[in-house]
């Protein structure tokens, strides 16, 4: 650490980024308004013109060109076939019968019996209920679209992810290469690559699948390198000295012992593949997506809320399974192969031959091959989410709206009137100075750049917007994060009760529980802020909670037989030592917020969010849609790196050499 | 041991007796015949269909594929996009027809003037009409709302938590050209323009401020289904003459009536399919398209319902479209 020498004492240091922030309170007043570089709505600057130039040329000249013709025509090709292929099995008509290959009892089986071999009983019976579920919501066929698409759109991801994920393991030049491509393809929002994928692939299956792998495959490349690399150097020396070769310890030593991260990215893929669901339908992707979308233009909330639901028994079950199934991969490889009872021996045989026959069932029978009609009971569902979201609407309106302004006018406005109403030169010099004072230069230089990118893309102003809402969000996602995740954290019951919540926050997709939201705070930022912090928050919850039961009982004990109150316990032993857990769960929710911020864009926050939807319909502002998409990215990257260095020296300071000065500054 | 191995085995008798007993039960039940599709018209082969995200154009859609399917023998796939995404598919193939076609000059231009894969087939006859519209109630209340000199009077009315101390006028769906904020600047009008970003967000507004008299002013358009249901009134603002919105930073004048047109991939009509025909004579009034949207957002029939019920009602209006096919 030669820069710290360049510092000046830690007590000066402290008080210094107080200093810079104050100095900058004290300007506002004077220069607020002067250089904020704003851009009305249907505004462009030469920057989003020249973009659509060379957008229209591509268009122009790609049915000549033999690269679209061939390479991406064999692609797209390749992908239908996939896709028709899976609806054929289990989805649509095909082969000239009037139901798919697989009826719903064949589907029931073939499933649960994938998870009765691969996770445990009682991951079969949850599967098979799913299943069961998917029929009583009367949304089978649609529900085995999505599946068709989500499972072709996972495997090739796997197929493409995992050789990369292994290459980015034990390759470190390729690691540093890759990341930030994939930090890219997660933060950038779909609405940016979607238009384009059409133009690529055309209207189509393929085109929905590209747009899911794009943001399926990072978690798979991400969590196989970083099994890879987990790896212990002493497990890897024995087998160097054994004599291995580079191939041999690859395959035989890291690759089985990163098998549990590779099955974790498989439950990553698969949850981020669900995610896209909803916007593909946008390109007439089949399935549940296209239940939710259409039913909500024609504002039938019930109707929506059903496919919803059955998108988040979907997720659950695919999470549940596979997470059990990684469990069951870890016991594996501790326990070894020991024993082989007859148990072991006839379950495989015996659930592959009833699933055979229930397979034969339903290929053959109508009554196996229909999900037979339940008369009203598919309609329950969505009159009582209806009947709920209308009485929330009726009652609490004049409530809530209270709760909105005094939010609004309280923290939103000023915070953000602060940001837009300072000249952006001022904003960089604060910025960076801050980030060099509190962190580092590097950090320091990276935001440097970021804002300079910022300015460049032409959307300071709406950019500013964007981040006050954003960290407000967070903000208010870190205060639900640490309530309910110490609750969490501290009780098992509380977790049980909480956690299918939170599943389904994460992957309702978000215009079924907005529309009411929207009755309630209007379109407005507000709005907004909490359709993020519905997605953002579970996230963090969980994190914290894992962190708070990481910690060491030992620790826990020793505290409360000295007689420690809880909250003592909680705030000078449980938060402290989870500390980790709670910088990661912020970066994280911070994340997820600005994945929202394109969902906040179309109800009422205007700004980046509002730039990139708006780009999306309008051939004139596709430029400037796509440079608010990539300013997402500018603000994602910039804001993850931050907190990234602000981790690590949290870190330093709890574990590291004694520097008390990075501490005092958050 | 032996007893272990018995008791283990059991899953395995259980679910092998179960499997049995399954095929034995299933014997008698129907049995999946080998059907060729119903409907495989040699005259009129596929039909791609581009439905937009409205209910109205749903509404257009429904009765036309259904006629296409019934009386001609096409087989009609429905294809769910947005208007530029539908416009991509003409040089491809894999749009052949929009039905209801909202202005989009600059891919008039590009796909029918320049690239020549696209033609108008003239309009639905429906009138799209976009503008400035407040709730009924409003409309009562004070009755010199609709004139648009008399905004500024209401400005602290639609004073929100988003406007900044000007009045609000909420902005919306972002498929839609706007020009409400040159408008704002030009007429001298005291609001700001707040982006609602969906038709979801808009009509919400508007259905709240009727049902919680609310005051909300904002953009909206007509045929929509909602108009149904809350039926609101429009704003007038300075009339629109030709050449009045030439230059977007200096429009003062409301916006121009939208004919409604139909464009068809060039290569789709010159294949003498009998839907192209069906295309070129389809029109019908706001009033069709606002009956069928109803039966399908607000009484929930799906497409073909009603659809059906329509054709029942109106064979005249049918029947002449059909001529020629």
């Amino acid at each position: 650490m030669a820069v710290l020498s360049l510092r000046p004492r830690p007590a000066v240091r402290r008080w210094l980024p107080a200093v810079v922030i104050a100095a900058w309170l004290a300007c506002w007043p004077l220069l607020n308004g002067r250089d904020t570089l704003p851009l009305a709505g249907s505004d462009l600057t030469s920057l989003h013109r020249w973009i659509n130039a060379r957008w229209d040329t591509i268009d122009n000249s790609r049915s000549g060109n033999p690269f679209f013709h061939y390479f991406i025509g064999a692609i797209r090709t390749g992908l239908d076939a996939a896709v028709t292929f899976a609806q054929a099995l289990i989805s649509q008509p095909s082969f000239g019968r009037p139901v798919p290959v697989l009826g719903w009892l064949g589907v029931v089986a073939v499933a649960t019996a994938i998870a009765f071999l691969y996770a445990n009983l009682r991951m079969a019976l949850l599967t098979a209920a799913s299943f069961v579920a998917f029929g009583v919501l009367g949304l089978w066929q649609q529900s085995m679209d999505t599946l068709s698409i989500t499972l072709v759109a996972v495997t090739c991801s796997l197929a493409i992810g995992i050789p990369l994920g292994i290459w980015a393991g034990v390759s470190d030049r390729f690691d540093r290469v890759v990341t930030p491509v994939l930090d890219i393809m997660q933060t950038m929002p779909t609405f940016v690559y979607l238009a384009p994928l059409t133009l690529f692939f055309l209207i189509g299956p393929a085109s929905a699948t590209i747009a899911t792998m794009i943001y399926a495959i990072p978690p798979c490349i991400r969590l196989t390198s970083h099994g890879i690399r987990e790896v212990s150097p002493a497990t890897l020396e024995a087998s160097t000295s054994l004599g291995a070769t580079e191939w041999q310890s690859l395959r035989k030593v890291r690759l089985p012992l990163a098998k549990q991260a590779m099955v974790v990215g498989i439950n990553q893929t698969m949850m981020a593949a669900l995610s896209m669901v909803t916007i593909a339908a946008l390109i007439d992707s089949p399935g549940l997506g296209q239940t939710v979308y259409q039913t909500l233009q024609k504002m039938d909330i019930g109707t929506a809320f059903n496919g919803g639901l059955a998108l988040v028994i979907m997720a659950i079950m695919l999470d549940r399974v596979t997470s059990a199934a990684s469990r069951r991969v870890e016991r594996t490889r501790r326990a070894g192969r020991l024993r082989s009872s007859a148990y072991r021996r006839w379950k495989r045989p015996a659930a592959l031959t009833v699933a055979a026959v229930l397979c034969y069932l339903s290929y053959t029978y109508v009554w196996a091959a229909v999900f037979p009609t339940l008369g009203d009971t598919s309609s329950y569902v969505p009159r009582a989410a209806a009947a709920t979201s209308a009485w929330v609407q009726n009652h609490l309106a004049g409530f809530t709206g209270a709760l909105k302004n005094l939010l609004t006018y309280g923290m939103l406005n000023p915070f953000e009137s602060l940001l837009t109403g300072t000249p952006w030169w001022l904003a960089l010099v604060v910025a960076v100075s801050v980030a060099a004072l509190l962190v580092g230069f590097r950090t320091a230089a990276i935001v440097a750049v970021g804002l300079v990118l910022l300015v460049v893309l032409g959307l300071w102003q709406d950019s500013m917007v964007t981040l006050a809402s954003t960290l407000v969000a967070t903000f208010l996602v870190m205060v639900l994060g640490l309530f309910f995740g110490v609750w969490m954290g501290r009780s098992d019951r509380v977790d049980t009760l909480l956690r299918p919540l939170l599943d389904a926050g994460q992957t309702m997709p978000a215009f079924v529980y907005l529309v009411p939201v929207l009755g309630l705070f209007g379109a407005t930022r507000f709005t907004a802020i909490i359709a993020a912090v519905a997605y953002a928050a579970p996230a963090s919850i969980k994190l914290v909670a894992e962190g708070i039961r990481a910690v060491a009982p030992a620790a826990v004990e020793a505290a409360t037989s000295a007689g420690s109150t809880v909250g003592q316990l909680i705030f000078k032993v449980q938060l402290p030592m989870a500390r980790r857990a709670v910088t990661l769960a912020t970066s994280q929710g911070l994340i997820y917020v600005l994945a929202m911020v394109v969902v906040g864009g179309m109800v009422g926050a205007g700004a980046l969010g509002y730039d990139v939807v708006a780009g999306f319909s309008q051939t004139a502002l596709r430029g400037k849609g796509l440079a608010a998409g990539v300013s997402i990215v500018v603000l994602g990257l910039m804001l993850d790196r931050v907190m990234r260095a602000v981790a690590h020296r949290v870190e330093l300071a709890a574990h590291g050499p004694a520097d008390r000065g990075a501490d005092g500054g958050h | 041991m032996g007893y272990i191995a018995r008791k283990r085995n059991r899953p395995t008798l259980i679910a092998l007796a179960l499997g049995i007993g399954l095929l034995l039960s299933g014997c008698s039940a129907a049995k999946i015949g080998s059907t060729s599709t119903t409907a495989t018209g040699k005259k009129c082969g596929t039909f791609n269909l581009a439905v937009n995200g409205w209910v109205g154009y749903e509404a257009d859609a429904a009765v036309v594929a259904y006629i296409a399917h019934k009386d001609l023998g096409c087989t009609v796939v429905k294809k769910n996009l947005t208007e530029e995404v539908s416009w991509q598919g003409f040089p491809t193939g894999e749009i052949d027809a929009i039905l209801e076609n909202w202005g989009h000059n600059d891919l008039k231009k590009k796909y029918i003037d320049t690239q020549k894969v696209a033609v108008s087939l003239g309009s639905d006859g429906n009138k799209g009409v976009i503008g400035w519209y407040v709730a009924p109630w409003m409309a009562q209340k004070y009755p010199d709302i609709t004139n648009w000199q008399n905004l500024n009077k209401y400005t602290s009315m639609f004073k929100t938590s988003e406007s900044g101390g000007k009045g609000q006028l909420l902005d919306g769906d972002p498929s839609f050209v706007t020009n409400d904020a040159a408008l704002v600047k030009n007429l001298k009008l005291n609001f700001k323009v707040v982006y609602a970003g969906s038709e979801t967000a808009l009509i919400t507004a508007f259905r709240q401020s009727q049902a919680k008299q609310t005051p909300v002013i904002g953009y909206f358009y007509e045929p929509q289904w909602f108009l149904s249901e809350v039926k609101l009134v429009k704003v007038n603002l300075p009339a629109y003459t030709t050449g009045c919105d030439a230059v977007t930073a200096k429009v003062a004048c409301d916006y121009p009536p939208y004919p409604l047109d139909k464009i068809a991939a060039t290569k789709f009509v010159n294949s003498g399919s009998p839907a192209a025909t069906l295309v070129k004579n389809f029109s019908w009034t706001n009033d069709d398209q606002n009956l069928v949207a109803s039966y399908i957002a607000k009484d929930k029939m799906t497409d073909d319902q009603a659809a059906a019920k329509w054709v029942a009602a109106n064979p005249d209006k049918v029947k002449a479209w059909l001529a020629g096919t």
